[in-house]
């Protein structure tokens, strides 16, 4: 099996997530299951094949990529903070970090 | 008192006991663009608290990051200034961890394909005496693994804000702005290497228009890791990083704590735990921040939204040829060319602003070292205690270059020449206009000379004798008696001369 329960919860843990151990149990052997059925696409032969990384269209054109230093207008604090969850004297508020 | 006496003296033993320090550095220095690296949000600091935020780079679902061509140009100054290969082909990753100034959940950085790599960079560094003066300025050769880019989080604000018991605030005008990550192989030996390579870094960074790096201002930050071994061990100890050092002074402290932190506990058995700790300046000591089991697994992949970044040759060879002479290259030139001290040669080249000045000067002048001098005693003076670079002094090159003729030429003595400069200074006047207003003008001719020194001859005859028959410390008085005469105006060096001869 290529994912284990330590797996799930280690991943859990790096995603924020709570789960339980009754939800690990469940998950393990799932997601277990959708990795082996994708690592099928390891049987292919990509060596000739350049890898396809970002900035790529739908379509497979180039977006654009670069642009000159140039200042564009902002949102602006009011609409920035507008649809924050917790905001307070022009701030993002939350709860107390080191 | 004894207790503290007790703790601190075999310290002192066993860091010259067979204990060597090994330090590598990371240093992240802000670009000096516009705009933000993957959006068009100003990057100007001290504005209102996130005014400078649009959906990139505030993380807003959907946004797309474009890059800054500027930022890659200046990438591309910090890393051929600092001895970096820049490669044709670098890549963005994104770097994955939860933090409240982090608002898309993963920073845009480079991975395993870095913008530049392989550096190797000479600096000159120097062991202190006690005092902290350097004793014998020495080359030594850098390895710089390597400058890549990526994007800056935001600020957690607590000054000044309310309830900051229970909330922190975020700004995320910061987020975005673009960064060069500078990484050095374990090469320091000591804090002071560490301090002379910062420096160096500063000033070069500074030099080439690639950064302002500015520790206070934020836009320069170090994080040495530290560790220690026995002299003759082939192997690194175990390394702790350091963080929250917003002073090159304030690294070099936390860089000695943690020295004789790690010592002491080796010494007494214990075992340095691989950590990141915090330098705290209030209680002068680290502390622990996260551990190596807390330690992040930032699960890099590469950035989908950015294509690979690809400069060409000609991109490469077009900054290379921008490029100015390197403040080290022309300290040597100038140690070479105008008979400099190395430390004349430091200081002028501790700007590029300050070396273009003096050359100007130079050449107005034709007196390197006196202009040397001029400048580094006199108008250093009046810029610092204005707050003004070189390039903004109200007194231009080619007029202090003048006021230096009047001086060599005696026109003026020394000491009117550094009154005149004080007021070009303030007033941005030339010396001539002043020379002339005040009616400074140097009397160095003999005739009009000698006929003041016969006036204050014949008006102390007593003197005159007592002076002849053997009182030579007389001479004094009558210079300045003739200086007084004539106003201060005669060229002491004549006055001398032709006292000399009328008294003998």
């Amino acid at each position: 099996m290529p994912i284990n329960e330590s797996d799930i919860e280690k991943i859990a843990q790096l995603a924020h997530l709570e789960i339980s151990r009754e939800e690990v149990k469940v998950f393990a052997p799932q997601i277990a299951e959708i990795v082996t059925y994708v690592e099928q696409l390891n049987e292919v032969d990509t060596r000739s094949i350049e890898p396809a990384l970002g900035g790529l269209t739908p379509e497979g054109e180039l977006t654009a990529s670069t642009r000159d230093d140039v200042v564009a207008p902002s949102l602006g604090q009011r609409l920035a903070l507008e649809e924050a969850p917790d905001a307070a004297a022009g701030h993002f508020r939350v709860p107390k970090i080191l | 008192m004894l207790y503290f006496r007790l703790k601190i003296f075999p310290l002192e033993l066993n860091m010259k006991n067979g204990w060597e320090t090994v330090i590598g550095l990371e240093i992240h220095a802000q670009l000096s663009t516009e705009s933000k690296i993957f959006c068009g949000c100003s990057t100007h600091f001290g504005d209102e608290p996130n005014s400078n935020t649009c959906p990139v780079c505030l993380g807003l679902p959907g946004a797309l990051p474009v890059l800054n061509r500027r930022a890659v140009e200046l990438g591309a100054r910090a890393a051929l200034a600092l001895g970096l290969q820049i490669n044709e082909r670098s890549i963005f990753a994104r770097k994955n961890y939860f933090y409240p100034d982090l608002p898309k959940g993963y920073q845009i950085s480079q991975y395993d394909q870095p913008f530049s790599a392989n550096g190797e960079l000479e600096i000159m560094t120097a062991r202190r005496d006690e005092a902290g003066h350097p004793l014998e300025w020495a080359p030594k050769r850098i390895r710089i693994t390597r400058l890549h880019l990526e994007e800056d989080a935001g600020k957690n604000v607590h000054e000044g804000l309310p309830d900051v018991d229970r909330f922190s605030y975020i700004d995320l005008n910061r987020a975005g702005t673009p960064l060069a990550e500078i990484v050095t192989e374990p090469e320091f030996r000591s804090s002071w290497e560490a301090h002379d390579y910062v420096n160096h870094v500063r000033r070069v960074l500074r030099w080439v228009g690639a950064s302002e790096a500015d520790m206070e201002k934020g836009n320069l930050r170090c994080e040495p890791n530290v560790s220690v071994r026995r002299i003759g061990n082939e192997t690194f100890g175990t390394k702790v990083e350091l963080k929250n050092l917003n002073s090159v002074r304030f690294m070099q402290r936390a860089i000695e704590f943690e020295i004789e932190r790690q010592i002491t506990l080796l010494e007494s058995g214990g075992k340095v735990n691989q950590e990141t700790r915090l330098w705290d300046e209030r209680a002068q000591e680290t502390r622990v921040m996260r551990s190596k089991e807390e330690a992040h697994d930032y699960r890099y992949f590469p950035e989908p939204d950015l294509a690979p970044l690809e400069v060409s040759v000609e991109f490469i060879d077009g900054v290379k040829a921008s490029m100015p002479e390197l403040p080290e290259e022309r300290r040597q030139r100038f140690v070479q060319q105008y008979d400099l001290s190395f430390s004349d040669a430091s200081q002028l080249t501790s700007e590029r602003t300050l070396a273009d000045y003096y050359e100007s000067a130079v050449e107005a002048s034709g007196n390197a070292r006196t202009a040397a001098n001029w400048i580094r005693s006199e108008l250093l003076r009046e810029l610092e205690s204005s707050g003004l670079a070189a390039s903004a002094s109200p007194i231009p090159p080619q007029e202090l270059g003048k006021l230096l003729r009047l001086v060599d030429e005696d026109k003026i003595s020394g000491k009117q020449g550094k009154d005149v400069l004080v007021e070009m200074f303030k007033t941005g006047r030339t010396a001539a206009a002043i020379v002339e207003e005040q009616g400074l003008a140097q009397v160095s001719d003999t005739g009009e000379i000698d006929g003041v020194i016969d006036e204050v001859l014949a008006a102390n005859p007593g003197q005159v004798t007592s002076y002849r028959s053997g009182k030579e410390t007389l001479f004094g008085f009558f210079v300045g008696q003739v200086m007084k005469a004539s106003k201060g105006k005669a060229n002491p060096r004549v006055v001398n001369e032709r006292l000399k001869a009328k008294l003998s």
